[in-house]
């Protein structure tokens, strides 16, 4: 996988070269082993194309995800710990805005609000899908990134603006108390427990027949894909190609000289949380359209994963977010062939670990793009 | 904590009282200790006759906050060795818990549990537990080295995950090593040995019903004639122990802080490049720092569900890390005894408080039945009615939800305007002799 090609950039690096060299012998054990079950037959196309699918899939909600964060850190130079219950509030207002505009008239005002909850609200009824509403769903998603934008704003304007002098590791520390205030205030205010949201049955999918198998895939999962790669695309055209861009990667470079030339440093502070908010609430949003059920948890539980995604392309790149967060995510599907479900994120994880030790500055290392 | 100088002149008899307390509590850190020990159970014995609780529940009450003060006690004073002292960063606390608490059940739960152990002698398992906690920390010390604080703050929850998870898998749930039969019984957790204070006063500790033996005897029926019961005894008895191993623990922890060794972990703590242009081998320090403080976490851990009988992978959730570190910034990180403080302060009044508060509000004033959802309590607030909103707030799972509001917001207030701790600045400093004096440097902060 990406081990071998870090082994070659790695000549020079003195003591890490025989830990990237056992890595990469590894994971070329690993594609052999996995080239050898699928000429053995014991490994169909069809689960593997399965695998690779769920894997983007996976992997587009993380990069998206992890944009944000990415962006953020390296113009802030702190972890913010309070990234997923930023997703987790951009799904939620989202969604509820979504189902206003799918429901408003057929149900009452309070279940609406509560996406169901603790009130009867029949899904299929409300028919939510991107092919039955896509009014909903268009509108969900400009909200979802509208207000995630504006709480990450005020969210700074409160906690993070008055510490700018203070270490990464105070903010951390602050970024933790957001997280916590965040996500039980949501709790408190819309109770915990899972919610449907889309119809599933009339959600319409295709299936593309591989192999001896056939692999299904959903209009939603297209939509995520679809969506989370055009909001990169257009995240790259502002950080390449615009004055903003270049005075943010001026900022994450060095922030005093970019001071001192004159860029108003606050001024691109507050445009990158509100780009990072609205990037970070949109993939909340479509991470839910995909799962079809929300929780209050759905941000913190994937934290650590999004985490992981930053940390392989490199903390602080953009690029290698989108880049870190498909490498996770198939490589996370893909190790079902190897791992039963319930370790894939240990591996995942384990993989992170290994990725800060022996190369902090991820695979994508040294092209801070943001 | 008193009040200013420029307090109303009608104050000042209360304000006399308030400097003689410090200039009391100021001449050692046993006294301010005693102090604040009385304080809190004065506290807690008046909440429970304000709930109108009998003897016996004000007995249990004053009980279950020595538990979890000393819990936290340790748990604190174990991350404040690594943090406070070492400066390294770890939010894998839970993590470090959990793998010491499922190594000691595997040594020593029976053979015939559900999920068996290898039934070893309880002794055997709490040294095996603490030992796995001490090479997981070494293992974890690795990154420690090399990486930037933040980084370490994610290999760290990372780490904790991975056990959790590992410990939660349905892999693992039962199987055999040979021909030994093991198992962590995945999500339906799994019990522990028998609580070792049973053995103290039972004839057969593993039986529920088995009758006392004859020190349990004699205690049992002290106890019963002041109306307290067996079961409070038995958690008073343990507690009483755990409260010995905080004060080993700080002990040790004190000795470590005075001895070379905790100069030249503060020394680090302050600028490693210093420290190490002296000559010191400051990653031996601080592999040495990080490993004693997961060994302490084990141990926290052990005897903190030991106490139940009973361990599951819900209970290393990351949330427990983060209560730890809560507890160490009230405390102030740096300072021996304010980890002993911030500990018992955070699990009598930050844990525990919302719920005290909950009951004496519920008892004492009838706010009806709650509304289902805080739409309905905020629609009622439209005729001008907020008690919908009161017994919503206060219904059993909302109080758990704003507990953790408060928790939020209480880290970021403590990091934004006192990251020196409540007890103002009492890091310990580096040098042998204190060359400041103590009320000029209370005075600044």
């Amino acid at each position: 996988m990406t081990e071998q090609e870090s082994g070659w950039r790695l000549i020079g690096a003195g003591g890490t070269r025989p830990l990237v060299l056992i890595l990469a012998v590894v994971a070329l054990a690993l594609l052999t082993h996995l080239g050898w079950l699928l000429y053995a037959g014991d490994l169909g196309t069809a689960s593997l194309a399965g695998y690779l699918w769920e894997g983007t899939i996976l992997g587009m909600s993380y990069g998206l995800a992890g944009v944000g964060l990415a962006m953020t850190y390296s113009i802030l130079s702190f972890a913010n710990f309070a990234h997923g219950d930023l997703v987790t509030s951009g799904a939620l207002s989202g969604w509820i805005a979504a189902f206003f505009v799918a429901g408003t008239g057929d149900f009452s005002i309070r279940a609406l609000v509560h996406l169901g909850g603790p009130y009867s609200l029949n899904t299929n009824t409300l028919g939510l899908s991107v092919t039955n509403t896509p009014l909903a769903i268009v509108v969900g998603l400009i909200v979802a990134a509208a207000l995630t934008a504006l709480l990450a704003v005020a969210i700074d304007r409160l906690v993070f603006r008055p510490m700018r002098d203070q270490s990464g590791i105070s903010l951390l520390i602050a970024s933790v108390g957001v997280a916590l205030a965040l996500r039980y205030l949501l709790v408190f205010a819309l109770q915990a427990g899972p919610r449907g949201l889309t119809a599933g049955q009339q959600t319409p999918s295709m299936t593309v027949p591989i192999g001896a198998g056939s692999l299904t895939i959903g209009a939603h999962e297209i939509t995520l894909v679809v969506v989370a790669g055009l909001l990169m695309l257009a995240t790259h055209v502002v950080l390449r190609y615009t004055k903003l861009g270049t005075a943010m990667r001026a900022m994450a470079d060095n922030e005093d000289l970019a001071r001192v030339t004159g860029i108003p440093t606050e001024r691109v502070v507050l445009t990158t949380w509100l780009l990072g908010g609205a990037l970070t609430g949109a993939a909340g949003f479509l991470i839910a359209l995909e799962r079809g059920t929300l929780s209050m948890s759905l941000g913190w539980d994937l934290l650590l994963l999004i985490f992981a995604a930053v940390i392989l392309g490199g903390i602080g790149s953009v690029y290698g977010a989108i880049v870190g967060g498909v490498v996770i995510g198939i490589s996370s599907r893909l190790s079902l062939v190897w791992l039963p479900e319930s370790l894939v994120v240990v591996a995942a994880f384990l993989v992170m670990i290994t990725v800060l030790l022996v190369r902090p500055s991820g695979i994508m290392g040294g092209v801070r793009t943001a | 904590m008193s009040d200013g100088p420029d307090r109303p002149a009608g104050q000042s008899r209360r304000g006399a009282a308030a400097d003689r307390l410090r200039a009391f509590v100021s001449v050692s850190d046993a006294r301010l200790l005693l102090v604040f020990a009385v304080a809190l159970y004065g506290l807690f014995t008046l909440v429970s006759v304000v709930l109108g609780y009998n003897f016996n529940g004000i007995v249990d009450t004053l009980r279950r906050i020595t538990f979890l003060s000393a819990i936290y006690a340790v748990l604190v004073l174990a991350l404040n060795v690594q943090w406070g002292y070492a400066g390294l960063f770890n939010i894998g606390v839970a993590g470090f818990m959990a793998i010491g608490v499922y190594t000691m059940g595997m040594l020593s739960s029976p053979t015939t549990n559900t999920f068996p152990g290898l039934g070893l002698p309880l002794p055997i398992g709490i040294l095996g537990g603490v030992l796995a906690a001490t090479v997981l920390g070494l293992l974890a010390a690795l990154p420690a080295l090399r990486l930037r604080g933040d980084y370490l703050a994610i290999v760290t929850l990372a780490m904790a995950e991975i056990v959790r998870r590992t410990y939660r898998s349905p892999v693992f749930q039962e199987f055999s090593l040979g021909s030994v039969q093991l198992g962590t019984g995945g999500s339906r957790g799994m019990n522990l040995p028998e609580n070792p204070i049973r053995t103290l006063f039972y004839q057969n500790p593993t039986e529920v019903g088995s009758p006392p033996n004859a020190l349990g005897n004699v205690l049992f029926d002290t106890a019963a004639a002041i109306g307290i019961q067996p079961s409070v005894v038995e958690g008073w008895v343990y507690a009483l122990g755990l409260v010995i191993v905080v004060g080993g623990v700080y002990w040790l922890l004190q000795r470590v802080g005075h001895s070379p060794f905790g100069r030249v972990l503060k020394a680090i703590r302050e600028d490693e490049v210093v420290a190490r242009a002296l000559g010191k081998d400051t990653r031996a320090f601080k592999i040495k720092a990080f490993a004693l403080g997961c060994a302490l976490m084990g141990l926290a851990g052990i005897l903190w569900r030991l106490s139940g009988g009973y361990v599951s992978t819900t209970m290393f959730q990351p949330i427990y890390t983060f209560y730890v570190f809560v507890a160490l910034i009230i405390g102030g990180a740096g300072s021996t005894t304010g980890s002993v403080i911030g500990g018992a302060v955070f699990a009598s009044l930050l844990f525990e408080g919302p719920n005290f508060v909950r009951r004496i509000v519920t008892g004492y004033v009838d706010v009806g039945a709650a509304p289902n959802t805080l739409f309905d309590a905020v629609a009622a607030l439209g005729s001008l009615d907020v008690t919908p909103l009161v017994a919503y707030s206060l219904s059993d799972v909302n109080v758990s939800a704003l507990r953790l509001v408060l928790l939020g917001v209480v880290l970021i207030y403590l990091i934004q305007n006192r990251p020196e701790g409540l007890l103002g600045h009492r890091k310990e400093v580096a040098s042998p002799i204190d060359l400041t004096d103590r009320d000029a440097r209370e005075g600044d902060s």
